[in-house]
């Protein structure tokens, strides 16, 4: 049970915030297919920054010392620069689209197309090889330790502890917050309802005196730092803090998610938990132990292991075909907005 | 009406944005190559002029001399190869572009083209091999192809057209259930080559054919050459580009010059005029989505029949490119069938210029997919480029006015509000568009 709850908050975790990140995009007017792109380029300049950091006297002595809040806070910054990186790369989104009215579902396109071949020709030029790696045993000096609380190898730390504390990252609960907050402040604040208004009717929305331009290049700006650093979260947990030029879909999946979840952040919360959950399945149904029995219930089944594989996309079909008819997309999303118009 | 001068006509503008997206595009190689051979201390200048020389012109380069120094000339082995890739390009790339033109984003050729190999090698390889002459089998296995496009295309479009959800989102899942399904398929299949050992996870080429339960070289079948293969030796070319330059003539026969053509364009600016005007819009959307799949998959078809290709079958974790390939394609070409077919040659010869690069010099191929990039970005607002080269032709016609007035029909202003929803068709049914 711990393995499981622990898998899903991995999978599910890049996913909500890379779909929230789609939420500020699309709420303020502008559809971020790029999404995908945006994580491959945050987790290309994360895991980069880590690798060239790693061998400054400052990491060399925290690591050796066990500097464990050191460590901790190099995983912060490591977020950060993803985040910025996402953000300054999705400004070819905004101007693209803003500024110069182009189609948005082309410049996103290109925008993805662009982040994998950038990504790829650098970590050739960088590691003679496809793929991006970082010394040792990279994640687990980012891991969380029972050491880091005083505990030794063999104590348990209670149920609680186990599950959500050791072996977990603090990029996680980094990104939970961040949802939180910036799920209030989209609802919550007159920033956050000026975006709303104007992925609705900018027209409207510019009669009152706010600025369009401005309010898209805020919601894409943020979209892209988000997604950013939900790339780079994604690689650190998942994928052994590596990057080759590849999210395996997470991008797509976010924005699957976000019209899934209806374009609001609680419905995505629980749309990501779920579709987590069956990624966590498919990735390691075969020594999942559900109650602890020691029997391995899902590989006792016999059911081939590409159907689980299968299942979070054949459900996001059929919940979005049961659903289609009650979700709302934001009514001005994908439209330019053009001051002359009426 | 009179006809408008060759330079004010819309088509030439659109080439015209196109050949300077690309032109632009292959500069920002040249300067990314040149800012990392400036700047690394490995590379220098010279390897950087070597790089920037091969990205223009790695189509006729024929390696390093004796003197290590490149050495350029006519390489029928490139050109072959070249249009071998641009085959299921021009296929893929026709997918998106006639989905497009009917208002509908199909980014669901990855999985359409997935099921295409699927079932053409099942096809090809189950079928044993004398049981039937070597053609029907191709023509069989060509088919079924088409069919299971056509099928698994026609899912997003159903979903489109009966229960409002959005094709890029049906797309994406159905990718990727393609890609599962496929992997399971080859996995309990028996077209797993077991008999070259260092083939692991490759499906048979089909060359080779059953005989008496045993796969046997030489036995299965392979695309005819049509004579491709004199007009360039030592190449992988064959017959199939001329069949995918036919497919390309008849998608634009069908969009341009048929009524069914007319009725899906028009399904796609406004899907609820066309049903005011008597036209069956679901029955088109599905239509559209089903013969952009079998486009796609017959691309599928094409790549994998020729003999000489191989499958890795165990494709869960990514998706083909040549699918996503697709997409800048269609979008150089403006969506124009018949451009499809030299966009996708162009993008052949970028990426036989890139494996010349990566063989030839320390940089490596991703550069032309970085060049590609640049150029689907440039043309997404090749709109504003299209709008600057009218204000530049209007300056030269404004000079000409005195000999001749006619030709200034149209005001450049008067062209920019229009041209948006004239030049992206599902921009007007994407406010009604609830998902």
């Amino acid at each position: 049970m711990t393995f499981l709850i622990q898998q899903t908050l991995l999978y599910a975790v890049p996913l909500m915030i890379v779909a929230l990140a789609g939420v500020f995009a699309e709420r303020s007017g502008i559809i971020n297919l790029a999404l995908e792109g945006i994580m491959i380029f945050g987790a290309f300049v994360g895991v980069l920054f880590v690798r060239i950091m790693q061998g400054s006297a400052w990491i060399s002595a925290a690591k050796a010392a066990n500097a464990y809040g050191t460590l901790q806070f190099f995983e912060v910054l490591a977020m950060l620069m993803a985040a910025l990186f996402g953000a300054i790369f999705s400004l070819l989104l905004s101007f693209a689209s803003i500024n110069l009215r182009a189609d948005q579902t082309i410049g996103g396109t290109a925008l993805n197309l662009m982040a994998p071949a950038l990504a790829l020709f650098f970590i050739r030029l960088i590691a003679n090889q496809n793929t991006l790696y970082i010394d040792g045993d990279g994640p687990s000096w980012f891991m969380i330790k029972k050491a880091m609380f005083g505990y030794g190898r063999t104590e348990s730390m209670s149920w609680l502890g186990e599950t959500f504390v050791n072996k977990m990252y603090l990029a996680t609960y980094i990104c939970i917050v961040l949802f939180v907050v910036l799920s209030i402040l989209l609802y919550k604040t007159r920033f956050g309802l000026r975006l709303r208004s104007c992925g609705e009717n900018p027209q409207a929305a510019d009669s009152l005196g706010i600025n369009v331009y401005h309010m898209r290049y805020a919601g894409t700006t943020i979209s892209g730092a988000l997604a950013g650093m939900g790339g780079f979260v994604y690689a650190l947990t998942t994928a052994n803090c590596t990057s080759n030029g590849d999210v395996a879909g997470f991008g797509f999946l976010a924005l699957a998610v976000m019209i899934f979840g209806n374009w609001k952040p609680g419905n995505i919360a629980g749309a990501s938990l779920l579709f987590g959950l069956f990624k966590c399945i498919a990735a390691a149904y075969s020594s999942i132990d559900i109650n602890g029995d020691g029997v391995y219930m899902l590989k006792e089944i016999g059911i081939n292991e590409n159907v689980y594989r299968m299942l979070p996309y054949v459900i996001t079909l059929l919940v979005l075909a049961f659903t289609s008819k009650s979700s709302r997309a934001p009514k001005a999303e994908g439209i330019p907005y053009d001051k002359g118009q009426r | 009406m009179k006809k408008e001068p060759f330079l004010q006509r819309e088509g030439t503008k659109s080439v015209l944005a196109s050949l300077l997206s690309i032109l632009f595009g292959l500069a920002f190689g040249a300067v990314v190559i040149l800012i990392v051979g400036l700047t690394s201390k490995d590379l220098g200048a010279d390897s950087a002029w070597e790089g920037i020389r091969l990205i223009f012109g790695g189509l006729f380069s024929t390696g390093r001399g004796s003197t290590g120094l490149l050495t350029w000339g006519f390489n029928g082995q490139n050109i072959g190869n070249m249009l071998f890739r641009a085959t299921p390009l021009i296929m893929t790339g026709l997918s998106v572009a006639m989905a497009y033109k009917t208002g509908l984003f199909n980014i669901g050729a990855p999985g359409q083209y997935l099921m295409g190999t699927l079932v053409s090698l099942s096809v090809a390889l189950g079928i044993p091999a004398g049981s039937m002459p070597k053609a029907v089998i191709w023509l069989l296995a060509f088919l079924a192809a088409l069919l299971a496009g056509a099928l698994w295309g026609s899912i997003p479009g159903a979903l489109k057209a009966f229960l409002n959800i959005n094709e890029v989102i049906a797309c994406i899942m159905t990718n990727w259930i393609a890609a599962n399904f496929v992997t399971w398929m080859f996995g309990i299949s028996n077209f797993k080559n077991i008999v070259e050992n260092t083939k692991s996870s490759y499906i048979y080429k089909t060359t080779y054919g059953l005989v008496d339960g045993t796969y046997v070289s030489g036995a299965g079948i392979a695309t005819a050459k049509l004579g491709m293969d004199k007009l360039f030796p030592g190449s992988q070319v064959n017959g199939g580009i001329l069949i995918a330059i036919l497919f390309a003539v008849g998608v634009y026969v069908m969009m341009e010059k048929t009524t069914f053509g007319y009725e899906l364009k028009a399904c796609g600016s406004n899907r609820h005029a066309a049903r005011y005007a008597g036209i069956a819009d679901k029955r088109d959307i599905v239509l559209s989505m089903a013969i952009a799949g079998a486009l796609s998959a017959g691309g599928a078809g094409l790549y994998c029949l020729a003999g000489n290709t191989e499958f890795f079958w165990s494709t869960y974790q990514s998706l083909p490119a040549i699918g996503f390939n697709g997409i800048p394609v269609a979008l150089l070409a403006v969506c124009n069938p018949i451009g499809v077919i030299f966009t996708a040659i162009f993008m052949s010869m970028l990426s036989i210029s890139g494996l010349q690069l990566t063989n030839l010099t320390a940089y490596n191929e991703y550069i032309t997919d970085v060049i590609i990039s640049v150029i689907v970005y440039l043309a997404a607002f090749s709109l504003v480029i299209k709008m600057w080269l009218g204000r530049k032709k209007d300056k030269v016609g404004a000079v000409n006015a005195n000999a001749e007035p006619a030709p200034k029909a149209e005001p450049p202003a008067g062209a920019k509000p229009e041209e948006p929803a004239a030049a992206v068709p599902g921009d007007g049914e994407k406010g009604g568009d609830a998902q």
